[in-house]
């Protein structure tokens, strides 16, 4: 296959005041490629050519290469992990491309995702979400009896879509206002359906919804681009979920008591 | 109060502001809607019914303000929330693709502002006689004051005010249509079942709405309507 590519190409990080830097998209002619080849192999051949030609290799975020880790991420035409639904650009192969096609690849582009180099962006602002309460903060202790807790299946089966996100940034990437909501729903959701998960729910859905805030992402217009961008193929019921909890947890929470309250403990 | 303002001011909370307010608003557009069809119904009825209004007296103002209260609150909601979202992509991309997003959801804030400009013109042309006194003399001059029936069809006997009318109700479908489905999902139902439903009845809903208004204004345009003697 004989491919031409643009790319993005960026030196300097990207700061606040000067997000793009100096960064531009390049276009390279790419031949010999095997339909074969998963996309970021595409990317490793270029790379490869363009060392020998004494360039600086395309710098490209990448782990497990088996659609697990959420390293994974680019732009490609204008969709999140290109053109094949609930795929991660690693698992995503060069048989899906026409011979003789022009592909643009670009990184995620976000506020709260600001480029490193080229097309690798520091999705950071996610930890700190997670940090901010995605868990479940008591000790759990030696391992129960496996049906002490007896938990519908239904409320398992949602709990467990939710949680296959593996973080990697393409809801934000692929949403018209770069939010975060598909994300920070799945946590919710991942939660809330389950007993361990309910006791924390208000403290969790509100200190979720600030970290979410602070990091700049934009607001969900619910036009869905995200569901049909995430690789795990994550329902946007999570966005409805989470608006719920958060309302909930706003409209139970009580003002900061002057009183000292709860004993010495 | 301040508990109120952080709610306001958190993501979530500014897009529930717009749901509620959408909602009420969506309230006062059907309402407007079964008051105008009136207008089928000849010039004694839809006299009568302005001049009940009108007669509310004071618990006309309290409706006035509480609607201008309702509709600030949408549009600065809507403008503090589109103003973040447009911050939140510092860079576009250059290669633009839409997977899913229908083209009255990506056109919110455009059609929202197009029938923002509307209403004002609206108001200009009906409520305060602006733009065509001549017109809103008729309405004093009939029966008891309160003619609206000759005011309106004279208005809309000019093709070009009914056009505009009618334009601005393809405009308003639009909006309609995305906002009442997407109001549902922000103030958190979805449902395997429903959601469905409720995207279906948002666009009917909307066409009812727009088309109803626009009827109005084509059928005195046609002469299904006559004008005032």
């Amino acid at each position: 296959m004989k491919l031409t590519l643009h790319i993005w190409r960026q030196q300097k990080r990207s700061t606040k005041d000067n997000f793009a830097q100096d960064g531009k998209m390049v276009r390279y002619e790419l031949d010999h490629v095997s339909p074969d080849m998963s996309f970021l192999e595409m990317l490793d051949v270029l790379n490869e050519q363009l060392t020998r030609k004494g360039e600086e290799p395309v710098v490209f975020d990448h782990d497990c290469r088996e659609g697990i880790c959420g390293s994974c991420s680019l732009m490609i035409n204008g969709e999140a992990h290109g053109p094949q639904s609930g795929t991660t650009t690693c698992q995503l192969h060069m048989r899906s491309f026409q011979d003789g096609a022009e592909i643009w690849i670009e990184p995620w582009r976000a506020a709260a995702f600001p480029v490193i180099k080229d097309l690798m962006v520091d999705r950071s602002a996610f930890d700190r979400i997670v940090q901010a309460g995605a868990f479940i903060s008591v000790n759990t202790g030696a391992p129960q009896d496996a049906n002490a807790i007896p938990v519908p299946k239904a409320d398992a089966d949602k709990a467990f879509d939710a949680a296959t996100c593996i973080g990697c940034g393409a809801c934000v990437a692929a949403c018209k206002n770069a939010s975060a909501m598909l994300f920070v729903g799945a946590k919710v959701s991942h939660f809330v359906h389950l007993p361990q998960g309910r006791v924390e729910r208000e403290t969790r859905a509100r200190k979720l919804v600030a970290q979410m805030d602070a990091e700049g992402f934009g607001n969900c217009t619910n036009q869905y681009e995200c569901e049909a961008a995430c690789p795990k193929d994550i329902p946007v019921r999570v966005i409805a979920e989470m608006n719920r909890e958060f309302v909930r947890a706003k409209a139970v929470e009580e003002p900061p008591s002057k009183k000292r309250v709860g004993g010495d403990g | 109060m301040t508990w109120l303002c952080d709610f306001w001011r958190s993501s979530i909370g500014g897009k529930v502001t717009m749901a509620v307010t959408g909602l009420l608003l969506f309230g006062f557009v059907v309402a407007h809607l079964l008051g105008n069809l009136k207008l089928l119904a000849g010039p004694d009825s839809i006299n009568a019914y302005a001049k009940m209004l009108h007669d509310l007296g004071p618990l006309l103002w309290v409706a006035r303000i509480g609607l201008l209260v309702i509709f600030v609150l949408h549009v600065v909601t809507a403008i503090r929330l589109s103003s973040a979202n447009k911050a939140a992509r510092p860079v576009r991309y250059s290669k633009e693709a839409t997977m899913q997003a229908t083209l009255a959801s990506r056109s919110m804030v455009l059609s929202g502002l197009t029938v923002l400009v509307f209403l004002i013109y609206h108001l200009l042309h009906f409520t305060l006689g602006v733009t065509n006194p001549e017109h809103f003399q008729k309405k004093a001059a009939g029966a008891q004051g309160f003619d609206v029936y000759a005011m309106v069809t004279a208005s809309f006997a000019n093709p070009a005010i009914a056009l505009t009318y009618v334009a601005a109700q393809v405009v308003l479908f639009f909006h309609l249509s995305h906002g009442m489905q997407s109001l549902a999902h922000t103030l958190g139902l979805h449902h395997a079942r429903y959601t469905p439903m409720i995207k279906k009845l948002s666009f009917l809903l909307a066409l009812l709405i727009a088309g109803g208004n626009a009827f109005l204004a084509l059928s005195v345009l046609t002469g299904i309507v006559k004008g005032a003697a």
